[in-house]
This record gives structure tokens, C-alpha cells and sequence, in this order.
């Protein structure tokens, strides 16, 4: 059997795409998400005040995206106008985060096998449910695999390490100061404090009425950090 | 339903509807000709006052001569800091607040910052010209749109006309077909730098006197215990006055009235 030349076997192919994905993620700064007593936290590294990682879709639902910038935004607003239609469409309560969670895992995965490149970046897909059993984490990579996760969820360099921390430190049904801690501390590691301007933070919570989203303004995280 | 990614020359932006467009879902443009029996309005009253903008609405819509519903909802929010209140074929305002209410948050997620109220206010004045075939076959709707701006740190009423024309109003303003009647008795009562109270009192007033001349707008319906929707939008956001407190109000007006045997 002859080889063309400059044959890449499929398997060869999919690696090296996993790979370049992968190290170009791992380089960003990474974030996390952890459920509390009134919904979900999100928290990342991040110097820039205007340009977030962490956003609101739709009543209940948010997003948050490490790696390239450009990529992750592209998808966040995908994200924005899919629940938008559906919700004019249908009805405000027939928006999840399963569906659009689905939506980009094929969107990913597309790109993932049939562009010249992957797209760098992880995302993640949260839904505060109307009881604490309904907070959902759907965690979606470069490749479009979905893990649903419970409790918390990382995304981003140092992954394992960030994850190691957090579950020492996670508690079910812990308050909001608690989960800010938690998270700030298992981003930062042992040997570093994060400067508490260079975070990003956000809530989805049960109590904030129809739209569950709200950010953190930087006086309300130093408050949460000190108490 | 796939992920709608658009390439960089189709990018519907921050619009909503345009987004509708190339998603091949037509926003709302009705065709074909007018159904006579539909339902109408309506009075609807916008006054400002010292920390911002008292709107309401009565709750009765008509098809002809009969009553169609009498619990209608004429005030709605339009987002945080604003209100839209709907005069007009029923059908189509409701239609419309609900398509003007997604545009408003849509562009804000998308973005990332809110419109400005003139922004808010220009986008309705065009949805309002897009009825405009239907409102020469006599489906009008002509909201008002209030809101509290958070720039200039006062409260803004604008009214429109059925073209989509969009006119600043100083201090009140009230349409629909007994909204000549509620006008003028705001008119009278009006004075510079009210309190909430006494917004919502003239509001109420105002109502009250075009239910008493217009036989499209409904009065406090005692029996029913259902009352006109008065909201409130200052720099704290859109807020509905309850239910308890309006029905109170609108007891005292009767008692007074009646005391005083009035005949206006």
C-alpha cells in the first residue's frame, strides 16, 4: 500500500489538534464555579475590568469561558441570541442550560473535527435551579465533550491542582462568603494571594428575582473576602 | 436548534429583530386585511414627580360594543428603569411590548451595557412606525414609554403618534380613547415636584374621570375587586404599586365623592 505523501493518520490528526487545544488553554488563567446555599458562584482570574469571562444568557443561566478571548465571546453571544430566539419563540421557562449546552457541544465538536484548527478555549454552562438538587454545571471543552459536574467545577491551567484544592475546601449548602473564599483560595494555591482587583465574580442566585444573574462589584468581593 | 454563529458580514449585532430575520423566524408583520371585531383600549396616564414617573393604566379592553376582557394588562415593565405602557389593538401592543421588552435585554446582554433612555425610546418610536400599514386599516397601537434616566438622574415621558413619531413630554401625558378627559383633569392638578402620593392620586384621578366619560375605558370595578395597574419608576427601578394599596385609593375617591354628592 502507498502513503501519499505528507499522510497524517486520523488518530495523529485528533492528537495533535487535542494537544495544540489544550496547551493554548492551559496557558490562560483559569476559573471556577461553585454551588452554594443560593445558587452558583462563578470566579476567575481576571486583570481586565471590561472584558469578563463570566456573563448572563438568560434568566437563569450563565457563561463562562477561559482561552482566547475572541473565541469565548463569539460563543457567549451564540449563547445570548439562542435563548433569546427560543424564549420569544416558546416561552421564558423553556430555556435550559441543557439544550444550549448541547448546542455548543456540537458547535465545538464540529470545529473540533472539520476546521483547520479547534477552537482554544473551555467553556461553562450554568443553570440556578428553582431548589438547590436543580444547579446545573455543564463543563464543555475544546473537543465538545460535556461533563455535567456537581458541586463545583474548574476551567483552565492548573485544573487538577485548582480541582484538589476546592474539594478540601467545599462544603454542601455553604453560604455565599464561604463559597468566595473557597474559590479565591483554590485559584490562588498555597504560596499566593490574587490581588482582589484583578477578580472577577458573579452570582446566579435563587433570590435575585427573574433574572438571577448579578456581579460582584469589587467592594461587595473585598467585604466577602475579609468577613 | 443549532448554535446560531453568524459570519463577520451577516452579524446581526445587538438588534433582536434583525437577529429574528436571519434566523428565519419574521418578527411580528402582520398581512391580509383587518378583522373588525378586535380588541381596543384604553386609557393610559404618564405623570412625573419629584423622583420620577407615576404610570397606569385601566384593565378593561373592548371588541365593538362588548366587553372583551376586564383584567387586561395595559403597564408593563420594559426593563429595570422603564416602563411601556399600550393604547390600542390589543393583540398587537401586547405582541409589541413583548418584542420591544427582548430587544431591550437581548442589546444589553449582547453588548454588555444598557441602551440610554433616548436609545429605548427611539428603538420603540420604530417599532411603532413598523404597525403603520395596520394602523391605517384601523389596528393602532400608541404606547407611552417612561422611564427613569440614569444619566441625567430624572424621569423622561415620550409619547408617540401612529407613524412612529416620538415627542418628549415636560410632565404628563395620557392617551388612548379617554385620554383626552384623563389629560385634562391631570392638567388642572397638576403641579411641579409632586410627591409619590400625590402622583399616584392625580393618576388615579385622572382614570377615574375617563372611565366616568369614555365607555372603552373601565372604571374601578368594586365588585370584582379589580383596579387600574399604577407602577412607579424611579432611580430604585420599575415598581407596581399593590394591588391593596391602589383598591384603598380608589375606596377613599368614591367615599369622597359621594360625600360631597358630586355630580363631576
Amino acid at each position: 500500500m502507498t502513503m501519499p505523501f505528507g499522510y497524517v493518520s486520523p488518530e495523529q490528526a485528533m492528537k495533535d489538534r487535542a494537544d495544540f487545544a489544550r496547551k493554548n488553554v492551559a496557558k490562560g488563567r483559569p476559573l471556577v464555579a461553585v454551588v452554594y446555599d443560593d445558587g452558583v458562584l462563578l470566579c476567575a482570574e481576571n486583570p481586565s475590568r471590561t472584558l469578563h469571562k463570566i456573563s448572563e444568557i438568560y434568566d437563569r443561566i450563565a457563561f463562562a469561558g477561559v482561552g482566547k478571548y475572541n473565541e469565548f465571546d463569539t460563543l457567549r453571544t451564540a449563547g445570548v441570541r439562542l435563548a433569546d430566539v427560543k424564549g420569544y419563540q416558546y416561552s421564558r421557562e423553556d430555556v435550559d442550560a441543557r439544550a444550549l449546552a448541547n448546542a455548543y457541544a456540537q458547535h465545538l465538536g464540529q470545529i473540533f473535527t472539520h476546521e483547520m484548527k479547534p477552537l482554544e478555549v473551555e467553556i461553562l454552562v450554568a443553570e440556578v435551579g428553582y431548589e438547590p438538587a436543580g444547579d446545573q454545571l455543564f463543563h464543555i471543552l475544546y473537543d465538545g465533550t460535556v461533563v455535567d459536574e456537581q458541586h463545583f467545577s474548574v476551567l483552565g491551567g492548573d485544573a487538577d491542582a485548582i480541582t484538589d484544592r476546592l474539594r478540601d475546601r467545599f462544603s454542601e449548602g455553604m453560604p455565599k462568603a464561604g463559597a468566595v473564599r473557597a474559590a479565591v483560595a483554590a485559584l490562588a494555591g498555597e504560596d499566593r494571594t490574587p490581588v482582589s482587583s484583578e477578580l472577577e465574580a458573579a452570582v446566579l442566585a435563587r433570590t435575585n428575582g427573574r433574572r438571577a444573574f448579578r456581579r460582584i462589584e469589587l467592594a461587595e468581593l473585598e467585604t466577602l473576602l475579609a468577613g | 436548534m443549532s448554535l446560531p454563529v453568524f459570519g463577520p458580514g451577516h452579524d446581526p449585532g445587538p438588534s433582536f429583530s434583525e437577529l429574528l430575520r436571519r434566523s428565519s423566524v419574521p418578527p411580528p408583520a402582520p398581512g391580509g386585511s383587518a378583522v373588525a371585531q378586535i380588541s381596543h383600549g384604553t386609557t393610559i396616564v404618564a405623570i412625573r414627580y419629584a423622583d420620577g414617573v407615576v404610570m397606569a393604566g385601566d384593565r378593561r379592553a373592548t371588541e365593538g360594543y362588548s366587553i372583551a376582557h376586564r383584567a387586561i394588562e395595559k403597564v408593563y415593565p420594559a426593563d429595570r428603569h422603564s416602563g411601556v405602557s399600550i393604547a390600542g389593538a390589543a393583540g398587537f401592543a401586547v405582541e409589541m411590548v413583548k418584542l420591544f421588552q427582548t430587544e431591550l435585554e437581548h442589546y444589553e446582554k449582547v453588548e454588555g451595557s444598557a441602551l440610554s433612555l433616548e436609545g429605548k425610546a427611539n428603538k420603540l418610536g420604530q417599532m411603532v412606525r413598523g404597525n403603520l400599514d395596520m394602523a391605517m386599516s384601523g389596528l393602532a397601537v400608541v404606547p407611552i414609554y417612561a422611564g427613569y434616566d440614569l444619566r441625567r438622574r430624572v424621569g423622561r415621558i415620550f409619547k408617540y403618534d401612529i407613524t412612529g413619531g416620538r415627542y418628549e413630554e415636560d410632565d404628563f401625558h395620557a392617551t388612548g380613547s379617554g385620554g383626552r378627559d384623563a389629560r385634562t383633569t391631570i392638567k388642572l392638578g397638576y403641579r411641579e415636584g409632586m410627591d409619590r402620593e400625590a402622583a399616584i392620586e392625580l393618576a388615579i384621578e385622572g382614570l377615574y374621570q375617563a372611565a366616568d366619560e369614555d365607555s372603552a375605558t373601565g372604571g374601578p370595578d368594586v365588585v370584582r375587586g379589580i383596579y387600574p395597574t399604577v407602577a412607579t419608576i424611579t432611580a430604585q427601578g420599575f415598581e407596581r404599586v399593590a394591588d391593596a394599596e391602589v383598591a384603598e385609593r380608589f375606596q377613599a375617591l368614591i367615599a369622597r365623592k359621594s360625600a360631597e354628592g358630586q355630580q363631576r
